[in-house]
């Protein structure tokens, strides 16, 4: 029974870094019904922008700045060249318009800073330690307490702040916003920014983890049952969900692994989420939509 | 002035459900094919077979099939590369288990091994659908690559899960020149786009038409959701797995589970958008160019920047380019290539006149 806490609670902390990349998916979906698939590319390149100016002798706090501000104007100029021309085409176009920016932000990212896989230390030690007989990553906590505070954060960002009511009310209906004078551009524009801040802070996580390499942005792929499983368009979905794949995955890799061969980590959460959405097509938290004629 | 099809009536039923109807463009059509399989091989060289028409046109019926699901059934799917695998390490088994088997009715049976792979993959597109359902076939894209890689059995246990194409014989004739590969791949790829090209007409294809523009609006008027769906499924599957035998028979010889990956999946289905939906022509058209541009980006680099270039930095900026034409393409001409070409069809009717 030990192992299978430990193997359980390894694997939600995990799915933390799981719900992490996720979050950035949601975000995006819910102000602007794109879905973005480049939110792995950005999460790369967050990481090895921070990594390749602390390299160059800016200290920590000035790289962080500075690679908010290069998000924050990659968010601009994806807002500006990308989005506001393809306003109102069909989801697959947009689909479409996200994996070509996936292939140019990994060409600039690896093209500015080299494709060397550069290490990234936080400071951060990844000592493990016991509670009752089941270890723990101290690592994994300190993810998991990241996670949280920026939940935290961002829900007290939606609700009590001028520019967080403003995302809501496009997530809810972009007409009816429209209609009462929120500038949907200058919307998008910051919910762009925002992904990109939380691209940012799980590129951080999974680079100290894993270096920063190219493989963050395949990584990131598992995001997207993640989020299939939570629903699209809700923010508890991305946590709840990527708790729930890590935890899942874990326990398949362990107890499943061994009769189906091993490696069964790579597509079973897709499989997963897959057999749930049969039962539950829109997701855990997604929202129901009648379809009429 | 040439273009024109004054005088053409069509008198009969016949002739008004003819593919071409007009009368240049079955003539175009006929010396298309004739340059294509009498003058391509007496005239080309090597690297015009093997590094660019055999690949072509082996992607071209690839994303037929996606052009299939996606442009006329409005199914999205991430699982192309997938299916493609299927075909062709199930052309890989049969050659190597039932070798009295002969070749074409081998490629057949694998085409139907991916079609009916496709279609239990497909089950879930009756409760979800547009982006839910591409998420969902991201399963079958890594589902086949593990499945491959992990079980020996289906690479004849060699080590690293590379298969090694058997030698190909048609009726006693050894498909081995590169000559020979490219009538063969052209052979079938014709016979298939024409199959496509008459499908998509019939009332299969009015019907995935249909689920594809509503499909509560179709199931109201009495289409069959069930039998739809899955029929794309499989349909396109069975293009993607012939597509998959040809690569590894054909074209590359020698592949490893691996070259079937998420990336391929993506390249082709960026063939589809690129080329335009719901097109057989654009599928031609989308494999063509994006099979040419990066040659082209690597030679136009080449001239403007010669060696002054840090190595490694070329693949990087190849990458961004494309990426950025995919993004230019989408402005521009969300309907892709096939959409210039009937634009521009129609301006050579009227040519030189301006109505």
């Amino acid at each position: 029974m030990h192992f299978f806490f430990e193997v359980l609670i390894g694997g939600l902390l995990a799915g933390v870094m799981y719900s992490l990349v996720a979050l950035g998916f949601v975000l995006i979906f819910k102000a602007s019904g794109v879905f973005n698939f480049a939110q792995g590319a950005m999460v790369l390149f967050a990481a090895l922008t921070f990594v390749s100016l602390e390299e160059r002798g800016l200290p920590r706090w000035a790289a962080l700045l500075a690679t908010l501000a290069v998000m924050v104007l990659l968010a601009l100029v994806i807002e500006r060249v990308v989005l506001r021309p393809l306003v109102n085409q069909p989801a697959i176009s947009l689909l479409m318009a996200t994996i070509g920016l996936t292939f140019c932000i990994e060409g600039l990212a690896q093209g500015a800073w080299g494709s060397v896989v550069k290490g990234l230390d936080l400071g951060i030690p990844d000592n493990t330690f016991e509670v009752q007989g089941v270890l723990i990553s101290q690592f994994d906590l300190f993810a998991a307490t990241v996670a949280g505070l920026l939940v935290g954060v961002l829900a007290l960002f939606f609700q009590y702040t001028r520019v967080g009511r403003a995302l809501r009310a496009v997530a809810d209906d972009h007409q009816a916003a429209l209609s009462v004078g929120i500038p949907l551009q200058y919307i998008w524009a910051v919910v762009w920014a925002v992904a990109g801040a939380v691209a940012l802070v799980a590129g951080l996580l999974w680079g100290s983890r894993l270096g920063v390499q190219f493989a963050l942005s395949v990584i990131a792929l598992k995001a997207l049952p993640v989020i299939i499983l939570g629903g699209f368009t809700s923010i508890a979905g991305a946590i709840v969900g990527g708790l729930i794949i890590g935890a899942t995955e874990k326990l398949a890799e362990v107890y499943l692994g061994p009769i189906l061969g091993g490696g069964i980590e790579n597509w079973f959460p897709y499989v997963f989420a897959l057999l749930f959405l049969l039962v539950r097509p829109e997701g855990l938290f997604g929202e129901k939509r009648i379809e009429r004629v | 002035m040439f273009y024109r099809e004054a005088g053409q009536f069509r008198t009969s039923y016949h002739a008004d459900q003819r593919i071409f109807p007009i009368r240049q463009d079955r003539l175009a059509m006929g010396a298309l094919l004739l340059v294509a399989f009498v003058g391509v091989p007496l005239f080309g060289n090597e690297y015009l077979f093997s590094a660019l028409l055999i690949p072509w046109l082996i992607l071209s019926l690839a994303t037929l099939g996606l052009n299939i699901l996606t442009g006329y059934a409005g199914q999205l799917s991430l699982g192309t590369a997938g299916f493609m695998a299927v075909g062709g390490f199930a052309a890989f088994n049969f050659q190597l288990r039932t070798p009295q088997i002969p070749l074409l009715v081998n490629f057949i049976l694998s085409g139907l091994c991916a079609a009916a792979v496709g279609t239990a993959f497909g089950l879930p597109s009756l409760r979800i659908k547009g982006l839910y359902l591409a998420v969902a076939t991201l399963a079958s894209q890594f589902f086949i690559e593990w499945l491959f890689t992990r079980f020996g059995w289906f690479s004849d246990h060699s080590s690293s899960g590379v298969i090694t194409a058997q030698k190909m014989v048609i009726a006693g004739i050894g498909v081995d020149t590169p000559v020979r590969r490219y009538v063969f791949v052209l052979s079938i790829v014709s016979v298939l786009a024409l199959a496509a090209k008459n499908l998509v007409r019939s009332r299969a294809g009015r019907a995935w038409m249909a689920v594809r523009d509503m499909d509560v609006a179709a199931e109201v008027i009495g289409i069959p959701m069930l039998r739809t769906k899955l029929s794309a499924f499989a349909v396109s599957s069975f293009y993607c797995g012939v597509a998959g035998a040809l690569w590894v028979f054909a074209y590359l010889g020698s592949v490893e589970p691996q070259a079937f990956d998420l990336d391929r999946s993506f390249q082709i289905l960026t063939m589809v958008i690129i080329g335009g939906m719901g097109s057989v022509l654009g599928s031609f058209l989308g494999a063509g160019f994006i099979i040419l541009l990066p040659l082209l980006l690597q030679s136009t680099m080449q001239r403007v920047f010669g060696n002054a270039l840090r190595p490694g930095l070329e693949p990087n900026i190849e990458q961004f380019v494309f990426g950025a034409l995919i993004i230019f393409f989408l402005i521009v001409e969300p309907l892709g290539l096939a959409r210039l070409w009937s634009v521009a069809k129609e301006k050579l009717r009227l040519w030189p006149f301006p109505h």
